[in-house]
């Protein structure tokens, strides 16, 4: 871990230290001295970014709970009296409610990057897998917490997202009692996920710690999708990349505020400032935006187990994916063919996204059905078959090479492109 | 000397596997409570049963009651809901299982079987679809009895778009079973126990 360092302790306490706890040469190596590719664009902020929205959800969460009562006859009161009586306490809570969506722009825009530049490749696969497994949690960890307000639509989201549980043969039925606590969404289940829902993000935190090992083993990929070769190729990743991590999580710190201060509830639902009524569903019961793809798969297929399978499937076969692309050209940008197909599948996305919303009905199932084929096609297919018939455009002999080319003016010979 | 290295290492061995094995059956006895604390609790089952008085309850009218944190429709059916409920054959049936709690498991969906015999006209079960857990809307749906433009029975589930006759069983939609009719009998002419 500290192969990038010569640090060398210079004051008396430093090298007391160092005897003791070498933490300052892990600093100086990982997080000083890294040498990262010198030609990341700003694509590749945004793991700094999702850093960062964590921080801010743990910050704010751990404010938000020493004002909430986990119980169902209080907690929808408790959420009111946050936002009416404590000091802030409505600043806090939208900080809360719209970090998590801000958390998923950055997480969508983090996953398409590293499809797009061929990121999961060999030899960061599990590098990819552990990314996948993060926003797994992540997604759980949202569900619950979108349950503690215990407004109508926390509870009939919490009812739909554990009975899809009890599309499981046999022991289905009784899975779901086991995470109700009871014979429905109740009292029991609220506990469970307030207790759930303080601790994933701690889980999150410590997959994030595995993340970046996974990443500085192999270090960074990059645009151009070819390996580092030699210090070249390279900048240390501060004063270089600190600064301009820093520049772009100002600039989503200020896209996060104009959420926050200027359309707090857009991405939220008005009925769920309704109390939970275990006795009335609502007309329409939609999932927050960032996981109405997934709906939509779900709702696509005419039957129960079904629908469930579709829907785990396609963010399952995530984890795949280093082995469904066949390519051995990480970046999409040397891959013609690849390219429209990484586009479609962007717009196959958030299509899907606008289907979820939509009451399952009419032409919206039969365009959820086509969308969704193409989404697996997407993986099961297209990508296995583009690495064998695509010709890869030639790739730029290094890093350095590439980023001087452009550099040069367009009279010059350009090797790649 | 060879022989007390035997007797040491084949100790040892014993030692290794005699540990191991209480280790591990020690954890799997632990891990289940931890697991079975997120069963139903004592207080939860304690809330089994609801008494009903169907007396008051129009015909053409449905109640819910909240029994175990889950709606339960009692619905007093006109005779029209009945017989469309009667005349629909059982090839028509997607789910052709009873699913009464009162009766042996299997037993076939026809109307009668979803009710008790003699008291047709009350149909008592769980308010909830069999999909996903939502509550069904009553006199909805593409099962009802339509007399002018009024609809009579048929549930409609809003969430997913299930459609449930007016004997409570699953005709369209992504549901897999008929609505639940739970266990209940009769305590007198017009009260009944749920639970």
């Amino acid at each position: 871990m500290s192969g990038h360092s010569n640090y060398q302790p210079t004051t008396a306490f430093g090298k007391w230290m160092h005897e003791r706890l070498p933490i300052m040469e892990l600093v100086k190596g990982q997080a000083l001295d890294f040498p990262t590719p010198r030609n990341l664009n700003y694509w590749y902020t945004f793991g700094g970014i999702l850093a960062v929205m964590l921080v801010v959800q743990i910050v704010t969460g751990v404010v938000l709970v020493m004002h909430y009562t986990p119980h169902v006859d209080y907690a929808f009161a408790s959420v009111e009296h946050i936002m009416r009586d404590v000091n802030s306490g409505w600043m806090i809570r939208y900080m809360h409610a719209n970090g998590a969506s801000m958390f998923f722009i950055a997480v969508y825009i983090h996953i398409f990057r590293g499809m797009y530049y061929g990121s999961y490749k060999a030899p960061r696969e599990v590098l990819w897998m552990i990314g996948v497994l993060i926003y797994l949690v992540m997604m759980a960890t949202a569900f619950m917490g979108y349950v503690l307000p215990w407004g109508q639509m926390s509870f009939w989201g919490a009812k739909v997202i554990t009975n899809l549980f009890s599309a499981i043969p046999f022991v289905g039925d009784s899975i779901t009692t086991l995470l109700w606590g009871g014979y429905s969404v109740d009292n029991p289940t609220l506990n469970r996920f307030f207790s759930l829902h303080y601790l994933l993000p701690f889980v999150l935190a410590a997959l994030v710690v595995l993340h970046i090992w996974a990443l500085h083993v192999p270090g960074n990929n990059n645009p151009t999708g070819v390996s580092v070769k030699s210090s070249q190729d390279t900048l240390p990743f501060h004063p270089y990349y600190t600064m301009k991590d820093a520049f772009a999580i100002v600039v989503f710190l200020m896209f996060y505020a104009a959420w926050v201060f200027f359309a707090p509830n857009y991405l939220g639902h008005a009925i769920n400032y309704q109390e939970a009524n275990p006795l009335v569903t609502p007309a329409h019961i939609v999932p927050e935006w960032y996981y109405l793809p997934f709906y939509a798969i779900l709702r696509a297929i005419p039957d129960k187990l079904g629908g469930v399978i579709a829907m785990f499937g396609s963010i399952l076969i995530l984890f795949a994916l280093p082995w469904l692309d066949t390519s051995k050209v990480r970046s999409g940008n040397y891959r013609p063919l690849f390219k429209g197909f990484f586009w479609i599948f962007a717009i196959v996305c958030v299509a899907l996204g606008y289907l979820g919303s939509k009451p399952a009905e009419g032409l919206y199932v039969v365009f959820s059905r086509i969308l969704t084929v193409y989404y697996f096609a997407h993986f099961l297919v297209i990508l296995p078959l583009l690495g064998l018939l695509e010709t890869p455009k030639p790739l730029p002999s290094s890093i350095s090479d590439d980023v001087l080319a452009r550099k040069r003016p367009a009279t010059a010979a350009v090797p790649a492109e | 000397m060879s022989t007390a290295e035997h007797a040491d290492s084949s100790r040892r061995d014993f030692l290794y596997i005699a540990t191991g094995a209480v280790g591990a059956v020690g954890a799997a006895l632990t891990v289940w409570p931890f697991i079975n604390q997120m069963n139903p609790d004592a207080s939860v089952l304690a809330l089994a049963s609801v008494e009903v008085d169907l007396a008051p309850i129009a015909e053409g009218q449905q109640i819910t009651i909240k029994w175990r944190g889950n709606p339960v429709f009692v619905r007093h059916r006109l005779p029209a809901e009945i017989e469309a409920a009667r005349a629909v054959p059982m090839t028509d049936l997607k789910d052709p299982v009873a699913r009464n709690a009162n009766l042996p498991e299997g037993d076939e969906a026809t109307d009668v079987n979803r009710v008790v015999g003699g008291k047709e006209q009350f149909l008592i079960m769980m308010g909830v679809c069999t999909h996903l857990g939502c509550v069904p809307l009553a006199n909805e749906g593409d099962y009802a009895v339509v007399e002018g433009n009024e609809k009579h029975g048929g549930w409609f589930c809003p969430c997913h778009g299930s459609h449930y006759d007016t004997a409570g069983r699953i005709r369209k939609g992504p549901a897999p079973q008929n609505l639940a009719v739970p266990q209940y009998a009769y305590l007198s002419d017009s009260k009944i126990r749920i639970g």
